[in-house]
């Protein structure tokens, strides 16, 4: 008798947290993988695909699906911190293959050179170009994300892309000090 | 906030924690007035001395410049003017050097002074009250007024809020050990002081303007209470001397007990603070008009022989100013903008002086030694006991070297001023405010990159879902465009078959005629004959039918009719083929109209003639030709008088576009004394072709030439002519042609004719196809049949059977003859070419006594031409490329031999 009622006992407290956990799987399904998203907000989004993927969402999803973290030029060492640390894996040195100088750049468009073919239009991964066939173009600078992919497209090599300059505003301070001494 | 005020009006305050106590330098300075310099060589005017933007420039290179004249202007209200502080020489506006621990050059005014001090025209209020509040703050932003005390954020923002304020707290503490500026400021412009404080109570109406000054400037606090006895909402409150009391945030701590919570301006707890110098500007604008063009710099430290307070133009080189108060420049000799703790070191001595400039240091080694090389923090806490933010600076400077930003952040890093205190007091000689600073640099620039990011991502999501977008629609339109394709081949395919029907079924008709002929074959002799010719038609680049009908009817006897029947064929269009004759009485005439159309991209022609002929009938034939994307046309038109009857017959077909073909023909049926003119003309693809051909007959032994020319044209098209001619005297003729496809072209033509017992009847057939295209194609075939009859019970048919395939070609030809006297040759010949083929139809037909029948043979040929002719026919050749040229010849051709069709007839 006495087994039985505790069978019967565990048996409730087994239905009870099934139906529980069942309930919890339903209510708080998480939809798609949140590890994406958090890898793409980690990412420079500069869409430059130098990745070898078209953009920085493709790029974040093949990371959390194992592709190396070590692809992202743009993004630097910085990125690949984080990702790793994000991940939970060990900080690579950037890929070989795709480190290159990643100086903050713009691109320019020579304009007098520009003969309005609209190929860089149909390259820049955030639209960041204006012009229209036969018509000069030019570069929305503030959106320009310094990608590189319109320098390619463009059959007379007028763009170019300029390392931005440094202001007073976006200077960073050396440890330069200026410091006092006690004197008595 | 009463018993806030209680407290201040018993001199109880608060304190803020931390602070430090330098040493007090100010005796180097605070003893002599302040001087004013001479003019400087050159002033370095930079467009931006304070937070915020630029403002456009309103001068040139080489503009002459009053004293006081904006230089800028710009609407933006985080923009304030700069003026010329002299009168002068714009000599250059260019990058420059600015007073900036960067050291970098910003856009700079070059101003040449002339020494005259031409002011520009000034309009001073006598009495500010008449100013509305808005005008007050219109002239506190453009007079160019930003703060003085050292961050330079526009004052007119600042004094720009709702009045009903609880505190206006005038800054003149002036807590950094050396300087003495606003201390001396007070002392000598108290009064002017006290009216930029009134106006500031004008305009914001606090409950209580506090006037926060350390205790070390007596001198000052005796002014001012002085001068703000007149004001009672005026307090004075003197402050023991601790460093950072100046701060605004430790300053309304100190004076009001609150603390300004983290991210907060102080504006939210009804208080504004104004440094005393800018106060002092805000007074010399509104009651003097003179905008922001000089202040007091405090020129000190040990190295120099005379330190002292001067008033310094804006734009004076700082060199001028050390120059002018002893100083020896010896190597490594820094010289320091700004106090001690919060300064930097200057790049060079030729960086100007701009609007926050409060202080110039210029210390001696022993004064401020050089940095020393920094040793590991040993965690002794000072620096967290001496900040007056209440922050822990050791733990920030872990994580600042460390670059944890979000940690930093946490630790409330932004909380920061950068006063300097603890690391003045760190034993290891750490930088900790610079590494703030760098870590506060590092955090901006990542929020700007995050801030970018996040643009650049949201424009990429929109660029992607734009592509998408334009690639459904133009799939969508392919898809449009491809139903509306099958939908098009279906209906021509649909009406090829049809079109193939018809023609089966003219054929059909056209033994029955036949037959009926037969079966009658006592016909009278005036009988009325029609013909009818269809043609067919090619099609472009894709396969396409050619197909005539034909159909002939013959009523014998005087009354006769004859209805032709038109097929037609149409590529995706709709072709047109309408014939009427109509036949009246013997004197009567028969109009024969035959018309076809077609259209579209592939089409075809049809041209059908009809003659009839007989006594004293007219005949009249009008065959329309197809077209392709244009019209084709072609219209024979045979007339024929009475007795002595003329019957011209024209036919003319054009073609058109790439993919057209024409077909032309004729018949002509003449009879006793009667003339016939047949004309053809064809056209073809961009260009035009013209066939004509004469006919004359004469006289009693009548003749009838006739002449059929049809043109094919185009890669891929097809021509086919049919004629088919009936005459009468109880005489049929019926010819027909059918013509080839594929893509190539074909043409057969045939013509008969057919007279009287007397009759000649030279028949002309000519076919030509056309060149490269008829090569090139797998399957083609063109028929050419040619049916004759003649009459007096006799009948004659001639079929000419066109080529096939690249290379073969059939001519049929059949030439019945019932009669005694009738011969009928009939001969057919096709020619086959390498590359591209020709047909050749010709058909001969001789009908007996006196009576010489000639056949005209078709010549076709690729690229080249042919041309073939015998006695009475004349052929023409086409060649594709050579339109014009063999129109031409064969228009020569055929004049040459109707004169000999003439003369042999006549014979």
């Amino acid at each position: 008798m006495e087994i039985l009622i505790s069978i019967v006992v565990f048996g409730l407290i087994a239905a009870g947290f099934g139906a529980l956990l069942g309930y919890a799987s339903v209510r708080f399904k998480v939809e798609g993988d949140p590890l994406v998203e958090q890898i793409d907000a980690l990412l420079p989004q500069t869409q430059c695909g130098q990745c070898g993927y078209p953009g920085c969402k493709p790029y974040a999803d093949a990371v959390a699906n194992g592709e190396a973290i070590n692809k992202c030029a743009p993004g630097g060492d910085d990125t690949i911190k984080k990702i790793a640390d994000l991940m939970g894996v060990e900080v690579q040195p950037l890929d070989e293959n795709h480190s290159v100088d990643n100086a903050p750049k713009v691109a320019f468009i020579i304009e007098e050179d520009c003969i309005g073919c609209t190929k860089c239009i149909q390259a820049c991964p955030v639209d960041a170009i204006t012009g229209a066939a036969k018509v000069m173009h030019t570069i929305i600078a503030d959106e320009c994300t310094g990608c590189d992919l319109c320098v390619d497209p463009c059959p007379v090599d007028c763009i170019e892309m300029i390392p931005i300059k440094q202001t007073p505003e976006t200077w960073q301070w050396d440890l330069q000090s200026i410091d006092v001494v006690q004197i008595d | 906030m009463d018993s806030v005020l209680e407290r201040i009006n018993k001199n109880q305050f608060w304190k803020f924690p931390g602070g430090i106590n330098p040493p007090e330098q100010k005796f180097l300075t605070n003893d002599k007035p302040i001087k004013n310099l001479r003019l400087p060589e050159e002033l370095i005017l930079p467009l931006k001395q304070h937070i915020g933007n630029t403002g456009e420039l309103l001068i040139k290179v080489g503009d002459k410049v009053l004293k006081g004249q904006a230089l800028t202007r710009s609407e933006n209200p985080m923009s304030v003017p700069i003026h010329a502080p002299t009168s002068g020489t714009i000599s250059a506006i260019k990058n420059s050097v600015i007073a900036h621990p960067s050291g970098m050059a910003e856009l700079c005014i070059f101003l040449i002074p002339d020494g005259e001090e031409r002011w520009v025209k000034r309009n001073i209020v006598e009495n500010f009250y008449s100013l509305s509040k808005k005008q007050i703050v219109e002239k506190i932003s453009d007079s160019g007024i930003a703060g003085m005390g050292g961050a330079g954020f526009p004052t007119s923002i600042k004094v720009n809020t709702s009045p009903g304020l609880n505190f206006l707290i005038i800054n003149a503490a002036e807590c950094e050990p050396y300087i003495t500026a606003d201390d001396l400021l007070i002392r000598e412009h108290s009064s002017a002081i006290i009216n930029g404080i009134d106006i500031l109570d004008h305009l914001l109406e606090p409950k209580a303007i506090l006037i926060g000054i350390e205790d070390n400037k007596p001198e000052a606090i005796a002014a001012l209470q002085a001068a703000s006895k007149k004001n009672d909402k005026i307090k004075v409150c003197v402050l023991p001397t601790k460093y950072p009391t100046g701060g605004e945030k430790q300053l309304i701590q100190s004076l009001t007990g609150q603390e300004v919570p983290s991210g907060v301006i102080p504006r939210s707890l009804g208080i504004v603070v104004q440094n005393v110098a800018t106060i002092f500007a805000i007074s010399e604008a509104i009651i003097n008009d003179i905008p922001l063009l000089r202040r007091v710099v405090t020129v000190t430290g040990q190295a120099l022989s005379k330190p002292q307070n001067v008033w310094a133009l804006l734009g004076t080189p700082i060199e001028h100013l050390v120059e002018q108060c002893g100083f020896n420049q010896t190597e490594k000799q820094r010289v320091i903008m700004g106090g001690p703790l919060m300064g930097f070191s200057l790049p060079n001595l030729q960086v100007p002086v701009v609007k926050t400039t409060n202080c110039i240091l210029a210390p001696t080694n022993a004064e401020i030694s050089p940095a020393m090389k920094e040793l590991e923090c040993i965690r002794c806490g000072q620096c967290a006991d001496v900040c007056p933010s209440s922050l822990l600076p050791q733990e920030l400077q872990w994580q600042a070297k460390a670059k944890e930003y979000d940690e930093l952040e946490k630790l409330n890093l932004f909380d920061c001023i950068e006063c300097g205190a603890c690391a003045y007091v760190c034993p290891s000689q750490i930088p900790l405010v610079q590494y703030y600073r760098v870590a506060k640099a590092e955090i901006r620039h990542n929020r700007v990159q995050d801030f970018k990011a996040e643009r650049a991502k949201l424009r990429f999501e929109a660029r992607k879902v734009r592509l998408e977008k334009e690639k459904v629609a133009r799939e969508e339109k392919h898809q449009k465009a491809l139903a509306a394709r099958r939908a098009a081949a279906k209906t021509s395919e649909g009406q090829a078959n049809n079109s193939a029907i018809a023609a089966a079924l003219a054929r059909v008709k056209a033994k029955k005629a036949q037959t009926g002929d037969t079966a009658m074959p006592d016909a009278t002799d005036n009988a009325d004959v029609k013909s009818r010719a269809a043609q067919a038609i090619e099609r472009a680049k894709a396969k396409k039918l050619a197909q005539q009908s034909s159909a002939n009817e013959v009523n014998i006897a005087d009354d006769s009719k004859s209805k032709a029947a038109a097929a037609i064929a149409r590529a995706k269009a709709k072709k047109l083929a309408k014939d009427k004759v109509a036949n009246a009485d013997k004197d009567s005439s028969d109009p024969i109209k035959a018309s076809a159309n077609t259209k579209a991209s592939a089409e075809t022609s049809t041209a059908e003639t009809k003659l009839s002929a007989s006594d004293e009938k007219k005949a009249k034939i009008k065959a329309a030709a197809a077209k392709a994307k244009a019209k084709k046309l072609a219209k024979e038109q045979t007339q024929q008088t009475d007795t002595d009857n003329t019957v011209p017959v024209k036919a003319s077909a054009n073609t058109e576009a790439d993919t057209e073909t024409s077909a032309a023909e004729t018949s002509v049926s003449a009879s006793d004394q009667k003339k016939a003119k047949i004309k053809a003309a064809a056209a073809k693809a961009k260009a035009k072709k013209l066939a004509k051909e004469q006919a004359q007959q004469t006289d009693t032994d009548n003749t009838v030439p006739v002449k059929a020319s049809a043109n094919t044209e185009a890669d891929t098209e097809t021509s086919a002519a049919e004629t088919s001619v009936s005459a009468s005297d109880e005489k049929k003729a019926k010819i027909k042609a059918a013509a080839a496809k594929a893509k190539a072209k074909k043409l057969a033509e045939e013509q008969a004719q057919q007279t009287d017992t007397d009759n000649t009847v030279p028949v002309k057939a000519s076919a030509d196809a056309g060149a490269g295209a008829g090569a090139g194609a797998g399957a083609e075939t063109s028929t050419a049949e040619i049916k004759l009859s003649a009459s007096d019970e006799k009948k004659a048919k001639i079929k000419a059977a066109a080529s096939k395939a690249k290379a073969k070609k059939l001519a049929k030809e059949q030439a019945q003859q019932a009669d005694k006297d009738n011969s009928a040759p009939v001969k057919a010949s096709a020619d086959a070419d390498a590359d591209a083929e020709t047909s050749t139809a010709e058909t001969k037909l001789s009908a007996s006594d006196e009576k010489k029948a000639k056949i005209a043979k078709a010549i076709a040929k690729a690229k080249a031409n042919k041309s073939s002719a015998k006695s009475t026919s004349t052929s023409i050749s086409d060649d594709d490329k050579k339109k014009k040229i063999s129109a031409a010849i064969s228009k020569a051709k055929a004049k040459k031999s109707s004169p000999s069709i003439n003369q042999e007839e006549s014979e």
